[in-house]
């Protein structure tokens, strides 16, 4: 298992790739876990005075009937009415897509957004839907059997793990 | 092989839902938290989510049910399966039809789920054990032995109240004799470890021993309320009554109906839960049902999110 270091430089320049946005008036949306406490610390650092959105999938996952509910369930609370509001998707890994698919559906079962923007701390290979991020923290060049994992919430890692 | 084993899979993972009897606690908490987590479903504008999407429910009820039956067919409807009900009264059952013969015909139309209510003990068990291994059971109640989803959501009201179950005292009131619910809850109660449970009914309307289930039995209202921190109330049966079993209405209400009087023998924060529909006036004063410390609107609100979290984990296939 490897580390891979300086999380915070990779919080300062995602939270300065994001500054254009606040004119819009955009409100954070975390996917947890990891995605919310990226959120968390955008969402102090950039100081929104809208309190954060948070999602979990589990409910709009693809790979319900073949894995059953996810054990933790934690409750999705979207505290701010997003109808028509410009929204910043906040996500640890962005991988398959799969996971911005379902927040995507989970959000528009609340309103209709002016529109979503999506910042990913990690972005690597593997995409299977055509969905990209907007900013990005970091690429990761990864192989098929390493798998990449952020710890925390106190301190932010990004773990590497090789499976299988 | 005990009644219970039929619901679990080879894996021990819930496949139906019959009986809490032989559950494990952390299965009882998981069907907890899991609802929990469906609550917020059922507060938002929107209150529906993808999980069951193209899955078929069958809510087949032999006996009549409104609150029942209204949260399952809401709760399968909030998952976006399709939910069709089937009510005795139109059901090719009274053309002499037999219930395995009504299974098999709604199973050959790709039914994934049936929700069954039937006046026979054991009924659900009886399909469960002649299905196919893709199609699910959940006992909405029969006749007099389980009705484990309504246990599962007084459990989920009482925790949400109250917190834990371990250093709480319980009283269950009235017609223990004829009560699925009573049997369910006394399973659920002990198997999440309160620390004591009672019963409290005349000697005719408490089965034979009773005792033997892990409660304390009480005749006597005050003596049996003393000290208790949750009332679940029992409503008198009189449809399963074959003879007469209470002295008068009146009497009744008068010795074992929760009136105001009577709750304040409980400790002050004592709540009060009734499974409806209630008896007014009978087993229950409506000063009471309609109280501060009663919890009976909240129990049928809480029944959707704990039914749709028995058929997600049942249909998801769960560890």
């Amino acid at each position: 298992m490897t580390q891979s270091p300086d999380i915070e430089a990779t919080l300062a320049r995602m939270q300065e790739e994001l500054r254009p946005y606040l004119e819009r008036r955009p409100l954070i949306i975390g996917i947890y876990t990891g995605g919310v406490w990226i959120a968390e610390r955008l969402h102090r650092a950039l100081g929104l005075e809208e309190p954060l959105g948070t999602l979990d999938i589990s409910f709009y996952r693809d790979d319900f009937t073949r894995l059953g509910m996810h054990p933790q369930v934690k409750t999705s609370n979207l505290p701010v009415n997003i109808e028509d509001r410009h929204i910043i998707l906040v996500d640890d890994v962005l991988h398959t897509g799969r996971t911005i698919r379902a927040a995507l559906n989970e959000i528009f079962d609340y309103g209709r957004p002016a529109s979503a923007t999506l910042a990913a701390l990690v972005v690597r290979d593997g995409r299977e839907l055509p969905i990209q991020a907007d900013v990005i923290g970091q690429y990761l060049k990864l192989n098929k059997n390493q798998h990449v994992k952020l710890s925390g919430p106190d301190k932010l890692i990004l773990n590497i793990q090789e499976v299988g | 092989m005990t009644r219970g084993d039929l619901q679990l899979d080879s894996q021990g993972r819930l496949r139906h839902f019959l009986t809490i009897e032989g559950l494990q606690r952390q299965t009882i908490l998981k069907i907890l938290d899991t609802a929990e987590s469906f609550i917020s479903v059922g507060e938002r504008e929107i209150k529906k989510v993808p999980l069951l999407r193209g899955q078929t429910v069958v809510n087949l009820f032999f006996e009549s049910s409104t609150r029942t039956r209204t949260t399952f067919e809401i709760a399968a409807k909030r998952l976006s399966a399709d939910v069709i009900n089937i009510n005795t009264d139109f059901s090719a059952t009274n053309k002499g039809e037999t219930l395995l013969d009504t299974v098999r015909n709604l199973e050959a139309m790709r039914t994934d789920l049936f929700v069954i209510r039937h006046p026979d003990s054991g009924a659900a068990y009886l399909i469960a054990g002649y299905v196919p291994a893709h199609v699910h059971i959940i006992n909405a109640g029969d006749g007099r032995h389980a009705h484990p989803t309504q246990a599962m959501l007084d459990m989920f009201t009482i925790r949400r109240y109250k917190g834990s179950f371990e250093n709480l005292r319980f009283a269950i009131v009235g017609d223990v004799l004829h009560s699925r619910v009573a049997r369910s809850q006394i399973h659920a109660l002990t198997t999440l470890g309160a620390a004591e449970v009672r019963v409290i009914a005349p000697k005719t309307l408490l089965p034979m021993d009773v005792e033997k289930l892990g409660v304390q039995v009480f005749t006597d209202m005050r003596t049996g309320l003393d000290g208790v921190d949750v009332i679940l109330m029992l409503r008198l049966q009189f449809e399963r009554m074959s003879g007469a079993l209470i002295p008068s209405a009146q009497e009744y209400f008068n010795l074992y109906g929760l009136t105001r009087e009577k709750l304040a023998y409980a400790k002050k924060d004592a709540i009060v839960m009734h499974p409806g529909p209630m008896n007014r006036g009978l087993e229950i004063e409506s000063a009471v049902a309609d109280g501060s410390q009663s919890v009976i609107l909240p129990q049928v609100t809480n029944g959707i999110a704990v039914r749709m979290a028995i058929m997600a984990l049942i249909l998801g296939g769960q560890p």
